[in-house]
């Protein structure tokens, strides 16, 4: 279509193919360098990470060859291997054999008679130059005999030897304790998502449907929660319903650390995320249908059942996902109120950090990557059977005025407004008071960041200095890739692969993506392993973690050109990235800034992706929250996460001023 | 104007000449020490020392560790100055340390050095297990405060305890494998079977309980001397109990990393962290030092704390805490189940 065009309003004799296939190769080539980016920051973390957690330990009994004397010292019997031994007396079972990277066996299970007081002498060596062993803690390697007395050989202990094989997998779901948080999580995910989205629908219902006041304030409170990280929540609760907390009563002797903390932390941080996408559904009605329901004399109860809520199902099926996704996922909430409940995302961090053990980490990791893969495919499903509600003859609904009902949505959005800046005054007081309960004078010592652990004032600097860059290279790189997957003709196959990259770290939790980029950038002989512990690191697998959201953005603002914009710049002979600079990008301005605004305000909140990346120069403010939380600073973690409130609220005014000032400038042809 | 000019070419030159400038060496130094003490760490050494620079790499126990382990094949640091010695002795059996006996280390009190000969690492001070009891929460609910770790599993303590999670924290696993030494495996197990029955919640960090009791959402944390005493300076209306029986401890080690291309300079920090002076330093936080008769009392803090501490093999307790740690998550990470 495009070249035959460009073919018709052609002079003759010129080779325009020739140009044409030009500018493709520079699209290509743009596109093959977003690919590769998505690659190296996707894909291939993650592969190293599905193989990292069939990477075993193993106690190799046939690599342990012992000699023992007689009572005299002097004469030795045979040598014979452990295994051989074992499989004597039995002493080791084959499930005793799958172990951590830090196992160890002690060599005196396989003598059944051991005294450490007897005069028997023992000889241990390996048969391989990689057997190792410890006598006390010093590391013995290798086949060379090395002759031990009783009382020390008690001190030997076997290493394993790693291998390959799905022992991690069996220790994992013989564990029950770990198995057990599969089904936690589930289950805090599910009841999450029913009380998130119901909320979410009635406050989106009273937005639209009712002819309530303040909806642009009510719009504005509901969105507070993103603009805090979801450890903030956690403590808010402990502060309200703890032991010492303000309503503790209200909960009638449950305790709040636990499931019920994680549920109502979780509704809370969810809610805006819903809420906007319920909001967008329900925003789009046809006053065509109500009319036929009045005519019909539908009753309002039959009106809602049949037009209301069918017209945004899929709004309400894509917000269930997101919701389920993102309790799932999340590691901040639990961590702070989840008490002993184990959940998934807590269980990698305590597997990792607490016990330094990667390959089961990996192997949760694994496991969490399955329901939010699944979610995010079922979803993907659902929407392309979305038909188009609006067509060009529809009528716009407009609500009219019911006292009763516009009475109920009002108090209804009080209520969960309320809600929302209760939590936050609750933080905000916290920061400010010198020793909670005992102590209520106001004091700013909870802001004195560098006489704690976390990381100081500079972790708030970097954080600031991450959110810039993730904004800045963010926008960046999604705006261009969003361009070839739009803009560029042909190369189908190429475009339909990109997007699917593009698309993939939605259904990543943010833990995995971290614990992926560990055994991928650590290894000494990755290329790019000199950004390892660097701000480049952070940025990278900040703007990867939240690629999708920014691309869809993107890409539904490029939708709304015209594609004959392209056409007629080739008729005109102008390059595509003239094009690009001088029509696409200033059109498509107030999108790129909204994209540029989300990143910033997740980079600012995000832990679960970051807190195994960051370094002691790239401390954040989000993961010194959590560390202070950790260590029982809770009023200063409570100040830091405040900080980052503010923070995120300056950022908004200073967008929906410049946006302001560039639309004015930029967009005066609407 | 001309002074000015003078100014910057000097910074330049020293900038592009930064060897001339001066011939000392820099040390990466990685540690957990809380991080109040870092500054006054660093100037106290380099005040003994003007050649050496310390350039700190701080973080928590269990992420430094983890640092440390994964840099194996590729070491960053040059020394480990104050890491938990069960930290250091996991270090060691992956042959990651450089043996090396400091000069004066046969003044320290033996329980603080490494058995083996020359020593992998040399203690600076210990923190030692203790219950923080929230008083003011205690005479609310009518309790007594505890007096030993057997007092604990009282039925009427049920929920009113917190405990580090010795999966995730040095703090909790020197209680269970001070438990273990001092009672035998048998005995050990029964009492934190019993213990768990009270136990509210089970933290992921060392200090919290203490914290926790501090601000009354337990009545008893337990956890060590340390964050009690900060606590108290804070206003939390907490009393610092070492049970009867004895108390599991750790020590804050130092050693050199294996390898390192600053051999000298670090062997003469070791040399200097086994000091009286650097004994002093250290007793600024810790009641209890490496180096015999330095310790002055701290405030909130008994005098005798030293004389609670259990006799601690840090061998066993690193070479069993796999199977410590896999049998006590069989018990009651299974049965940490919700209250509601």
């Amino acid at each position: 279509m495009t070249m035959s065009l460009a073919i018709d309003y052609a002079p003759l004799g010129k080779p325009l193919r020739q140009e044409a296939s030009r500018d493709d190769l520079v699209k290509m080539g743009f596109m093959a360098v977003i690919g590769l980016y998505l690659i190296i920051a996707l894909g291939a973390p993650l592969s190293i990470m599905l193989s990292k957690s069939f990477s075993t330990y193993r106690f190799d009994l046939a690599a342990f060859e012992f000699q023992v004397s007689d009572e005299t010292g002097e004469t030795w019997g045979a040598p014979v291997t452990a295994d051989a031994l074992n499989r004597e007396l039995g002493s080791v079972t084959d499930s005793e054999l799958a172990t951590s990277s830090d196992g160890r066996l002690a060599a005196t299970k396989f003598f059944k008679d051991f005294s450490f007081r007897s005069p028997v002498r023992y000889r241990i060596r390996g048969t391989t130059d990689d057997t190792a062993f410890l006598v006390g803690s010093a590391l013995e390697k290798g086949t060379q005999w090395r002759e031990y007395d009783s009382g020390t050989f008690r001190r030997v202990v076997l290493r394993p030897a790693s291998s390959l094989g799905f022992d991690n997998f069996k220790t994992y779901f013989s564990t029950p304790a770990l198995a057990r948080s599969i089904y936690n999580s589930a289950l805090m995910a599910a009841i999450s998502t029913v009380v998130t989205i119901s909320i979410a629908f009635a406050l989106a219902y009273g937005l639209t449907r009712s002819c309530m006041p303040l909806k642009g304030l009510f719009r504005g409170i509901l969105t507070i929660p993103i603009l805090v990280p979801s450890l903030l929540p956690g403590i808010a609760l402990v502060y309200l319903f703890g032991n010492q907390g303000v309503f503790k009563d209200w909960l009638m002797g449950y305790s709040i650390y636990g499931p019920i903390g994680i549920v109502i932390g979780s509704v809370f941080f969810t809610l805006p995320h819903a809420f906007l996408i319920i909001l967008t559904a329900l925003s789009v009605a046809d006053a065509r249908h109500y009319e036929a329901a009045a005519s019909l004399k539908a009753s309002k109860w039959r009106t809602f059942t049949t037009v209301t809520v069918p017209g945004a199902r899929y709004g309400i099926v894509s917000a269930a996902f997101v919701v389920f996704t993102l309790v799932i996922t999340d590691f901040g909430l639990p961590k702070v109120i989840g008490g002993q409940y184990g959940m998934l995302a807590v269980d990698i961090y305590k597997q990792v950090i607490g016990q330094q053990n990667f390959e089961m980490g990996a192997v949760v990791s694994v496991i969490l990557l399955l329901p939010a893969i699944l979610a995010f495919a079922v979803d993907r499903r659902m929407q392309r059977r979305q038909v188009a509600l609006l067509s060009a003859r529809a009528v716009p609904y407009a609500p009219k005025p019911n006292a009763r009902l516009d009475g109920l949505c009002l108090a209804f959005c009080c209520l969960v407004s309320l809600f929302i800046l209760g939590m936050i005054t609750m933080c905000q007081i916290a920061a400010v008071v010198k020793f909670w309960p005992y102590d209520l004078t106001l004091t700013a010592k909870n802001f004195a960041f560098d006489l704690m652990d976390g990381g100081g004032w500079a972790a708030y600097g970097n954080s600031i200095k991450l959110a810039l860059l993730t904004a800045l290279f963010g926008s960046l790189v999604v705006f261009t890739g969003a361009y070839m997957v739009e803009k560029a003709d042909g190369f189908r196959a190429c475009r339909g692969v990109f997007h699917f990259l593009a698309m993939m770290p939605m259904a990543v939790p943010g833990m995995v993506l971290g614990l992926a980029y560990i055994f991928f950038f650590n290894n000494p002989s990755n290329p790019f392993h000199s950004i390892y512990g660097t701000m480049t690191i952070l940025v990278l697998c900040t703007v990867t973690h939240f690629y999708t959201v920014a691309h869809l953005t993107a890409l539904t603002a490029l939708k709304q050109m015209d594609p004959e914009f392209e056409s007629v710049a080739a008729s005109l002979k102008q390059p595509f990235h003239r094009l690009f600079f001088r029509v696409t990008v200033p059109v498509c301005l107030p999108a790129i800034l909204n994209i540029a605004i989300y990143l910033f305000v997740n980079a600012m909140t995000t832990v679960s992706a970051v807190v195994f990346l960051y370094s002691t120069n790239t401390k954040l403010a989000s993961v010194a929250v959590l560390n202070m939380d950790d260590a029982g600073d809770i009023a200063p973690a409570a100040a830091m996460g405040m900080m980052i409130f503010y923070t995120n609220v300056a950022a908004k005014l200073i967008h929906a001023l410049i946006a302001r000032g560039l639309l004015t400038r930029t967009q005066a042809w609407r | 104007m001309n002074r000015r000019m003078l100014f910057l070419l000097a910074g330049a030159m020293s900038a592009a000449f930064p060897l001339i400038a001066s011939a000392e060496s820099q040390l990466t130094v990685y540690t957990a020490v809380e991080a109040v003490d870092l500054d006054r760490y660093k100037a106290t050494f380099e005040k003994a020392h003007p050649d050496i620079t310390i350039n700190w790499v701080r973080d928590s126990t269990g992420v430094m560790t983890a640092k440390l382990l994964a840099e194996k094949d590729n070491p960053q640091a040059d020394v480990v100055w104050g890491l938990a010695a069960t930290s250091l002795l996991l270090l060691k059996t992956e042959g990651m340390l450089e043996a090396y006996e400091p000069k004066g280390v046969e003044a320290l009190d033996k329980k603080f050095v490494d058995k083996d000969t020359p020593p992998s690492w040399v203690g600076m001070d210990a923190y030692v297990a203790a219950l923080c009891y929230n008083t003011v929460e205690g005479e609310k609910l009518g309790l007594k405060a505890p007096t030993s770790w057997d007092d604990l599993t009282k039925p009427e303590y049920k929920g009113h305890i917190v405990m580090p999670n010795p999966a995730s924290s040095g703090t909790g696993f020197l209680d269970v494998s001070g438990w273990l030494q001092m009672w035998g495996e048998e005995k050990g197990w029964t009492f934190m079977d019993k213990l768990h029955e009270n136990i509210s919640s089970y933290t992921h960090s060392g200090s919290k309980p203490c914290k926790m009791a501090g601000a009354g959402e337990a009545v008893i944390g337990v956890s060590f001397e340390f964050p009690g005493a900060k606590a108290k300076s804070a206003g939390a209306p907490i009393d610092i109990i070492f049970p009867s029986e004895g108390s599991g401890w750790e020590a804050e080690a130092t050693a050199i990393i294996a390898g390192t291309a600053n051999l000298d300079a670090a062997k003469t920090l070791v040399d200097w962290s086994v000091t009286k002076e650097a004994n002093e330093m250290y007793n600024a936080g810790y009641s209890v030092v490496a180096y015999p008769g330095v310790a002055k009392p701290i405030e909130h803090l008994p005098s005798d704390i030293a004389s609670k501490m259990i006799d601690n093999d840090f061998e066993w307790a690193a070479n069993n805490r796999g199977t410590i740690l896999k049998e006590w998550q069989k018990r009651y990470d299974a049965k940490s189940e919700p209250k509601s």
